[in-house]
């Protein structure tokens, strides 16, 4: 553990020379949108996500995503006398550097809204540093629904962070969802769970073992691996002996693909469900084999109309597809910040006081984004709440089921 | 009992993999009493450079698996090597002379430095890289236990290197040298030892163990990620403590002992899977607290 805090103590380093050096510049000139007034300055959408790491591809991804929102608003002259910018951290899917990336974004004047983060254990420490300076994050990814609605979420419900939005479905749905799905649909009695016990693991699995039972499954078994472990078979052989006809992991997809993959060599031929998490072409590229299932936020992005802008608009930009499970949400997640920067704006200056006004016109932001309506309701979650089961067909995700869950 | 048998057999292999990278935490502590964190990462780099090998081969050579492992072997040994060889003259060399804790922390930052470097420099290394399907395919099913090819070759591979080692150790001329210079190196200078080749040498054998492990982890497990030098350094560390650092045949014996006990205690143990590590640390601690030498490590040795 020395050695990562060694290791990030010189990033960090790195990263604020570069982002000083880049920061706060008011007279570069936007390469886009030359007609835009610009007078006023620049104001900055921080994004908080894992550029580097085992899910940076999920995180570049959300990045490139943002960064194609504030483009669009620049070239469109959305925000009326500014010129917008990107400053996205780097949280390497540790909490902690979390809380470093957070603390940066939020002593910058100019950072408006912050997009992010990808993991639920991250926006732990990042919703309280934002809080204190009333800036407004809108994560695309955060599916532990403690997070807008605390720990007693489904009895007594209570707002957590009043900055605090997402543009997602959360596990307390999700994790039911895949439940009716594989006891229901696919006629799967006996699941065995395996997580990374990490906040969102753990939850996803929790909820999904509470509507098994609900549906007359049964969980046979339950284990939980490292989140470093390379090498599951001891687990595997465990699991093995309980004769589970599924296994739902509760975790990403660099420990999801790899399990999968020694659950086959092991003898163990059953197949790996797992939440939004695991849903990357990485999982299969990393093992994850043929009928293996994942579910979901929101709709296939593919089959969406209001998707095919983005999809063509990214391909532009980046050349590649690679917006990942996340990009039209983050993209959205911008969309939001900007709309509502926008709105709070309109022709008059930006400074500290208009934050109150900010966080509220992103609670009453409503807008036709990548992935559905996008708006909020009064913990700060979406009201978009439809997930998609996919399944692994020809080395492929391929969309199975997609609704809402009805209990 | 079939569980039994199979968690076994997944502690072996598993133990196999430690074993390996053991034995160079071991010789180099045993000739300069350094605890090169930096081996860990040699094991890694022999991955990628494995991998590496494989990526750079002609396409037709990729499809026959009878010259492309070798190669591959070939590929990452040498990256380790290299790794050690430069490491050492640059890194430990000039600090031979100084406070035992100046190469402790120089080995730290090596540590980070290769870790980093591969990150930056090999492509997509940011995230985790599937390892080429050259390997034997399947396994060996004995009744309901199954044994991956790719885990009989890891154990094949491991004992009989430290087989070989230790025969050499004990037989050869450069063996003695080495066991000399161990024991005292100014005496072993007098007798016309050198001291620079037997070290360079010791980190060499090292490192061909740890790329020999860094392949063979690709083939076994299918993919790699530039943590893992760190994850099974620390478990290797650990073998070679609770065999005794110093001792061919602690650590070897240290790495079973570690690989049963985390398939084992997953197993049978309260808590399960979640607690595994736990119960290593525990064997370990009581290990030293009775044996602080370790199990094989020589009682107390006197030095210049």
């Amino acid at each position: 553990m020395r050695k990562h805090s060694v290791k990030s103590a010189a990033i960090v380093g790195a990263t604020l020379l570069v982002v000083a050096a880049c920061g706060s510049n008011k007279e570069e000139g936007g390469t886009a949108g030359g007609s835009c007034d610009t007078s006023k300055g620049t104001l900055t959408v921080g994004v908080v996500a894992p550029l580097s790491g085992n899910l940076s591809a999920l995180g570049i991804g959300i990045k490139q995503s943002a960064e194609l929102a504030v483009d669009e608003a620049n070239q469109k002259c959305t925000v009326k006398g500014y010129k917008l910018t990107v400053s996205a951290q780097d949280d390497e899917a540790n909490p902690a550097k979390g809380a470093q990336a957070a603390t940066k974004l939020s002593t910058d004047p100019n950072v408006v809204g912050v997009v992010g983060t990808l993991n639920s254990s991250v926006a732990q420490t990042v919703q309280p540093i934002l809080r204190d300076k009333k800036i407004p994050q809108v994560s695309p990814a955060n599916t532990n629904p403690t997070l807008t609605r605390g720990n007693d979420f489904l009895t007594a419900p209570k707002r957590q962070f009043d900055n605090y939005f997402r543009v997602c479905a959360t596990d307390d749905l999700q994790g039911p969802y895949a439940a009716n799905y594989l006891v229901e649909k696919a006629g799967k009695k006996k699941i065995a769970i395996i997580t990374d016990g990490k906040t969102y693991g753990a939850g996803l699995a929790a909820e999904l073992s509470k509507q098994v039972a609900k549906k007359g499954g049964q969980i046979v078994g339950q284990e939980t691996v490292g989140e470093k472990d390379t090498d599951f078979s001891g687990v595997i052989a465990k699991v093995k002996a309980l004769a589970p006809e599924a296994v739902y992991y509760g975790g990403e997809y660099p420990a999801a693909g790899p399990l999968s993959k020694q659950m086959a060599s092991a003898g163990l031929n059953v197949p790996v469900m797992g939440g939004d998490g695991i849903f990357d072409p990485k999982f299969i590229e990393l093992g994850g084999k043929e009928g293996d299932l994942a579910t979901s936020v929101g709709a296939p992005t593919e089959s969406l109309a209001t998707a095919k802008a983005f999809v063509d608009a990214y391909k532009k930009k980046f050349g590649k597809e690679d917006y990942a499970a996340y990009g039209a949400f983050s993209y959205d997640a911008a969309n939001a910040i900007i709309g509502a920067l926008a709105k709070t704006i309109d022709g008059s200056a930006w400074d500290e006081s208009k934050r109150d006004a900010m966080l509220t016109n992103v609670g009453s932001y409503s807008g036709s984004g990548a992935t559905g309506e996008v708006k909020f309701d009064q913990y700060g979650d979406s009201t978009n709440k439809v997930l998609t089961v996919y399944s692994v067909t020809s080395g492929k995700w391929k969309d199975v089921q997609t609704g809402e869950f009805t209990g | 009992m079939s569980v039994l048998l199979q968690q076994l057999a997944n502690g072996v292999i598993q133990g196999a993999l430690i074993a390996l990278i053991a034995l160079g935490y071991t010789m180099v502590y045993g000739i300069i009493q350094l605890i090169n964190f930096a081996h860990g990462e040699v094991f890694m780099v022999a991955s990628y450079g494995g991998l590496a090998t494989f990526t750079l081969l002609p396409d037709d050579l990729k499809k026959s698996p009878a010259v492309a492992l070798p190669l591959m072997f070939v590929g990452g040994i040498v990256v380790a090597v290299l790794v050690a060889v430069i490491m050492e003259r640059f890194a430990y060399r000039p600090l031979r002379n100084a406070p035992r804790l100046a190469p402790l922390i120089t080995a730290l930052g090596v540590s980070v430095f290769l870790q980093e470097a591969v990150r930056v420099w090999y492509p997509d290394a940011t995230s985790n890289l599937p390892y080429p399907k050259v390997f034997p395919e399947g396994g060996l099913s004995l009744g309901s236990v199954n044994i991956a090819w790719t885990g009989v070759l890891l154990v094949g591979l491991s004992v009989g290197l430290s087989v070989i080692l230790q025969t050499y150790i004990n037989k050869s001329r450069m063996g003695r040298a080495m066991r000399a210079t161990a024991q005292d190196p100014d005496t072993a200078k007098l007798m016309g030892v050198n001291p620079d080749r037997v070290i360079v040498l010791t980190f060499i054998f090292g490192a061909v163990l740890a790329g020999v492990a860094g392949v063979m982890f690709g083939g076994y497990l299918n993919n790699i990620n530039i943590d893992m030098g760190f994850q099974n350094g620390i478990f290797a560390f650990t073998a070679a403590v609770l065999g005794g650092v110093g001792s061919i045949r602690g650590a070897v014996i240290g790495a079973f002992i570690i690989g049963l006990i985390k398939t084992l205690a997953g197993q049978y143990m309260p808590g399960g899977t979640q607690y595994d590590y736990v119960w290593i640390f525990v064997v370990l601690i009581l290990v030293l607290v009775f044996r602080p030498q370790g199990l094989f490590g020589e009682p107390e040795r006197v030095r210049a």
